[in-house]
């Protein structure tokens, strides 16, 4: 490179006149090259964990999502009839063909086992028909075409047409059943799509409690929350910072801590309905029930959460001018507009951030609800659970539960960070 | 904010109950978790003050249910789990989140937001579904019920956290700084580990700090992918809470609020430490 500091230095042109570099290519390539190289170097520091996240954590969630959508039993044990029925159209006896497509997978069935599957699966569509295919099947070797009106013979059953057009349906790779089931919907033998029995109307309701809960809790955490983080940003530092320590160690301590704290200070024979006795306001045998029911999730995770309001609220505060308060009273302000006007517009974007984060952290809580909520107290999460320990049925509502569960939490995620952004959360 | 001399009966009435009412929060934050240290001590299995306790009779209080915890081969054998487990994975996770913070905190790193937002996402996305994905995740790779599908579990769920800590400790970095030092003759390597490590290390630690205490809370996804032999202390804290609670749990729960604010005082000093290194004025 020419001596810059040199006198007289003249830097290097080409023959349009534009700045070159030194080996004559334009200084604009050049500058690109060398940012493109300088933006190449930044993205490598990130590929690690980009890389590690990819494996072992979005493989494993996109798994879960097609797990509650893919539906391969049928079609993989009678691929036969899976292909022969697709242009038959429901509306009488399947012809010919598609019996001596299902003759035919029984028998390879048989021979590798796998026909007890296939039964099995659409057994818990229709009960009974386990053994309508089961029974057909043992015969199958024996049977002549046409195996349409050997079928029959075997067993009257088979001219049920609401089980071939449940084969049908089931032949799909892709079903929405878990969906629909999650949403208390299901299908009609006929593939009409209508509501549950409203008795079996389970998971609707509680998507519905768990997000009226969580709004719940996050504005009982803003209610506590607000006056705390002003009284924060307020005081003299010295003392602040030691106040401080009081909405940070509940931050620390273990969540199983903070919720076994709660179950022995609110049992009916704990801390608290002791001290109401003592204090004369209820009599020993009126203690109050607050917990394993929707009251003892909503203390415990308020008391959970509350540090996750305060923080955020508490940082924006401390940014706003304590002179905007006096300014607006030496206007003439009584100290409620002052306040109203002038110190809550400011605070909205931690407004924001506290109110969206702890509504986030709450909707998909396991933990407490399960330890605190009872019956009535429970929250998604806990039926998603449980459907986890069962067959593969419930394995997949719950694949399709907690896929419903995702999509509404990663929509706040995307509010939060198009209103917030990701690159403003901070803790202590 | 003091309350001014001019105030009026009815400025000094609010202000007084503000007070009053920030105090009870206050409370509300804090006692829960005080209230059990004493009743870790009860020598009755009640969880609740007895008459003697109240009185200071020494007879009221015991160290029976840290004998039971100390003495139990399960319990031991679980927090020794809960620990290798910790540490493995805020091992990985530090190294890991701070490369990455290292990247995004450049000025030129292309997609900045929206690879922010992917690395902070297993913080949002709930344990549950974190922990519905992984558990078929390993049970398809054989490696459920394996210390190594913990592990790896609690770096996705503890590099977030990392992820933030380092990134803004980074804020505030002086890119001229990594200038200043190459234009005095130091390589790439001198430099990091003479002038950006020194500057970075509060924040990594505050960092390994947070994914160390993550993964020792973590309880749902152990609770799927933990086999009896990797069964760790929160697990077992959890199935304790569920059947039938007992003062070893609140002995257990007493030691971990120790080491809560043995961890909080650490991040109280980096953040000291750090704040005198950049030449702000301590807090």
């Amino acid at each position: 490179m020419a001596d810059i500091a040199a006198d007289g230095y003249v830097p290097e042109r080409d023959e349009s006149g534009a700045l070159t570099t030194v080996d004559g290519t334009p200084l604009k390539v050049s500058l690109r090259k060398s940012q493109r190289r300088a933006k190449r170097r930044a993205f490598y520091l990130v590929v690690p964990l980009l890389a590690f996240l990819f494996i072992t954590f979005t493989i494993p969630i996109v798994g879960m999502i097609v797990r509650s959508v893919y539906n391969p039993e049928v079609a993989n044990y009678l691929p036969e009839t899976s292909a022969a029925i697709g242009d038959w159209d429901g509306e009488e006896l399947p012809p010919e063909k598609v019996f001596a497509a299902m003759a035919a997978d029984m028998e390879v069935g048989l021979e590798n086992r796998t026909i007890g599957r296939a039964a099995g699966r659409i057994n818990r569509e229709i009960p009974g028909a386990r053994s309508l295919v089961m029974g057909t099947a043992r015969h199958v070797d024996e049977m002549q075409p046409p195996y349409r009106e050997a079928f029959l013979e075997e067993d009257e059953d088979w001219s049920d047409l609401e089980l071939w057009r449940l084969l049908k349906r089931e032949t799909r790779l892709i079903t929405p059943a878990y969906y629909l089931l999650a949403l208390d919907f299901e299908y009609t033998p006929r593939g009409d799509i209508v509501e549950r029995p409203e008795i079996y109307q389970v998971y609707r309701l509680l998507f519905i409690r768990t997000a009226w809960m969580s709004i719940v809790i996050t504005g009982a955490c803003l209610l506590l929350g607000y006056p705390v983080a002003h009284l924060l940003a307020t005081l003299p530092l010295r003392t602040s910072n030691l106040l401080m320590i009081l909405v940070l160690l509940p931050f620390w301590t273990s969540l199983l801590v903070r919720t076994s704290a709660w179950m022995v200070l609110l049992q009916q024979e704990g801390v608290v309905n002791d001290l109401l006795v003592w204090a004369g306001i209820i009599n020993d045998n009126g203690r109050i029930r607050m917990i394993y029911n929707q009251l003892g999730t909503i203390i415990a995770m308020t008391h959970i959460l509350l540090p996750f309001m305060i923080l955020p609220l508490y940082s924006v505060m401390k940014t706003i001018p304590p002179s905007y308060m006096r300014a607006a009273r030496s206007l003439g302000a009584n100290q409620f507009t002052a306040f109203v006007k002038v110190y809550m517009p400011l605070t909205i974007p931690g407004l924001a951030a506290g109110v969206l984060l702890v509504f986030i952290l709450a909707i998909g809580y396991y933990i407490t609800p399960a330890l605190v909520g009872g019956e009535s107290g429970i929250f998604i999460s806990n039926l998603i659970a449980s459907n986890m320990q069962g067959t593969s049925a419930q394995l997949k509502l719950a694949s399709a539960l907690a896929t419903i569960l995702l999509v509404l939490v990663l929509f706040f995620y995307w509010l939060f960070n198009k209103l917030v952004g990701v690159d403003r959360l901070k803790f202590g | 904010m003091p309350l001014p001399t001019y105030a009026g009966p009815l400025e000094r009435t609010w202000y007084y109950s503000y007070r009053f009412i920030c105090a009870a929060i206050f409370i509300f934050l804090i006692v829960p978790i005080l209230v059990i240290v004493p009743l870790s001590f009860n020598a009755q299995p009640y969880f609740t003050f007895t008459k003697e306790m109240l009185s200071f009779d020494p007879d009221g209080y015991s160290l029976r249910w840290y004998e039971e915890l100390l003495s139990s081969r399960e319990w031991m054998r679980a927090i020794g789990n809960s620990f290798f487990i910790a540490i493995s994975a805020t091992i990985i996770s530090t190294t890991l989140g701070t490369l990455a913070a290292l990247g995004l905190s450049r000025p030129n790193m292309p997609a900045k937001g929206f690879i922010t937002a992917v690395l902070i996402s297993p913080m949002i996305v709930p344990l549950i579904i974190t922990a519905a994905a992984l558990f078929s995740f390993y049970a398809r790779l054989d490696l459920a019920n394996s210390y190594f599908s913990i592990i790896m579990a609690h770096v996705v769920l503890g590099t977030p956290f990392v992820v933030i800590t380092v990134t803004a400790s980074l804020s505030g970095f002086d890119q001229q700084l990594i200038r200043a030092a190459q234009s005095l003759g130091a390589n790439q390597v001198t430099t990091f580990f003479k002038v950006i490590l020194p500057l970075l290390l509060p924040g990594v630690v505050a960092g390994a700090l947070f994914a160390f205490i993550t993964s020792l809370d973590e309880v749902v996804v152990v609770l799927f992918l933990a086999g009896p032999e990797q069964v760790t202390m929160t697990v077992r804290m959890f199935s304790g809470l569920r059947e039938e609670i007992s003062p070893t749990i609140l002995a257990l729960a007493t030691i971990l609020v120790a080491i809560s604010i043995l961890l909080l005082s650490s991040m109280e000093l980096l953040r000291r430490r750090s704040e005198r290194q950049r030449g702000m004025s301590p807090g």
